[in-house]
């Protein structure tokens, strides 16, 4: 492949959203009630069709032949590269709309710079998710507020959430050598530009919803290296079964 | 591209028998999801582009397109395009007329839409009674290019088109 570097940041933007709509995609049914259960698989569908433009883009790449399913469904979990924070599990309520907002925050900035990339089919995916993922960063900044500024119940849990997931921030601004030279190549973006910014939007936001910024500075990482935490086995187990089961089954 | 679309005219009576299979009263050509539709050496080549990245309805449509156009013996290519993203400006004036009547509200403008998606004014028209006297019930509807209304007037919930600019 002529440009291996390309493709690895393909994925590590297009496997974040694959993750991240398989674990709203598992509520589908479980939501505390019908809106937010319609809303969070709304979210999902945003995060799969972005995830396909990727993915068709990196099997053009690839090309031989190739597809987004491929991507999809057929590689190991050291290959892929999503970040630890968007495989964590639906542990409450309160846990997905922290992890969702947490990320939100980041991928709409991320979206942000990403769409005047000179790379134009990056730029257009980017044009397109960036509607979508402010409608997404709205719902979850909105409920990190209700229910941090709802009842005690409430408060506890979400700060909780947001205690826990906290250490997997940092990662968001890892970058992987195949990141770096995307960048330095003009293509892809320097996510270290905006991490003070990240940090303030969403200290801004908690502080609105009630809830303390964690001081906590222990970080973890390795999903963007392909090092997961011990439920990206189990993701996996359920995303890939079909196609390890029944090879090259189509619908 | 630009953001008009380039549709051969002798294509346009094909196109209008295929409609979005979510709102069936509405033509793709009415939604405008068409970027450009033209014969070349007998082949229909037409883009398509979605209106948001997830939509399901956009593999039906590419093949109800196909199969539109094999019945008057025509072979048809579609391809899937995203820039310049679909906007809700596209569907055409006789299409949002149409969507009202099948019980789905209008966009508002960007910044009325932000305002009722917020919940902090009513402006949306109920599609059943005509009263604006209307509330968001979930900034996420049926579709993804949808919210949840109810009219407080006549009590009905209705879908709200989302403004997509």
């Amino acid at each position: 492949m002529k440009n291996q570097n390309l493709y690895k940041y393909i994925l590590t933007i297009a496997d974040n959203s694959l993750i991240l709509a398989h674990r709203l995609g598992e509520l589908c049914g479980h939501g505390p009630n019908l809106e937010t259960d319609i809303a969070l698989t709304n979210i999902s569908l945003d995060l799969l069709g972005q995830t396909r433009s990727y993915y068709q883009y990196a099997a053009k790449l690839k090309g031989e032949s190739n597809t987004e399913d491929d991507i999809a469904f057929l590689r190991i979990e050291r290959e892929y590269k999503n970040c630890l924070l968007v495989e964590q599990p639906n542990t409450h309520f309160g846990y997905v709309i922290g992890r969702q907002f947490l990320f939100d925050v980041y991928h709409f900035m991320l979206m942000e710079r990403l769409q005047n990339s000179p790379d134009e089919t990056l730029a257009a995916i980017a044009k397109k998710g960036i509607k979508e993922v402010s409608y997404h960063k709205r719902f979850s900044s909105d409920w990190v507020k209700r229910l941090g500024d709802g009842t005690e119940e409430s408060n506890k849990k979400m700060q909780e959430a947001i205690d826990d997931l906290w250490r997997f921030t940092d990662e968001l601004f890892y970058m992987t050598d195949s990141e770096k030279a995307i960048a330095k190549e003009g293509i892809g973006i320097d996510v270290s530009t905006f991490k003070e910014k990240y940090y303030e939007e969403v200290a801004e936001i908690l502080k609105e919803a009630t809830l303390t910024v964690p001081e906590n500075k222990y970080f973890t990482k390795g999903g963007k290296e392909g090092v997961h935490t011990e439920y990206m086995g189990f993701i996996l187990a359920e995303l890939q079964y079909m196609q390890r089961t029944y090879p090259n089954m189509t619908w | 591209m630009t953001e008009t679309a380039h549709i051969e005219s002798h294509l346009i009576p094909v196109l209008k028998t295929v409609s979005d299979p979510e709102i069936p009263v509405l033509s793709v050509l009415a939604l405008g999801v068409i970027r450009e539709a033209i014969e070349e050496n007998g082949v229909v080549k037409i883009k398509l582009t979605p209106t948001y990245s997830g939509c399901p309805a956009m593999d039906v449509i590419a093949d109800d397109l196909k199969k539109a156009f094999s019945e008057i013996g025509k072979k048809a290519e579609v391809e899937l395009v995203l820039s310049p993203a679909w906007s809700t400006d596209w569907i055409s004036e006789e299409g949002l007329q149409k969507m009202e009547e099948y019980g789905i509200a209008r966009p508002l403008s960007e910044s009325h839409d932000k305002d009722v998606l917020l919940g902090e004014k009513k402006m949306v028209k109920c599609p059943q009674c005509g009263s604006t006297q209307t509330h968001l019930v979930s900034q996420f509807g049926s579709t993804a290019c949808k919210a949840l209304f109810k009219c407080d007037d006549c009590l009905e919930p209705f879908d709200y088109f989302k403004c997509l600019k």
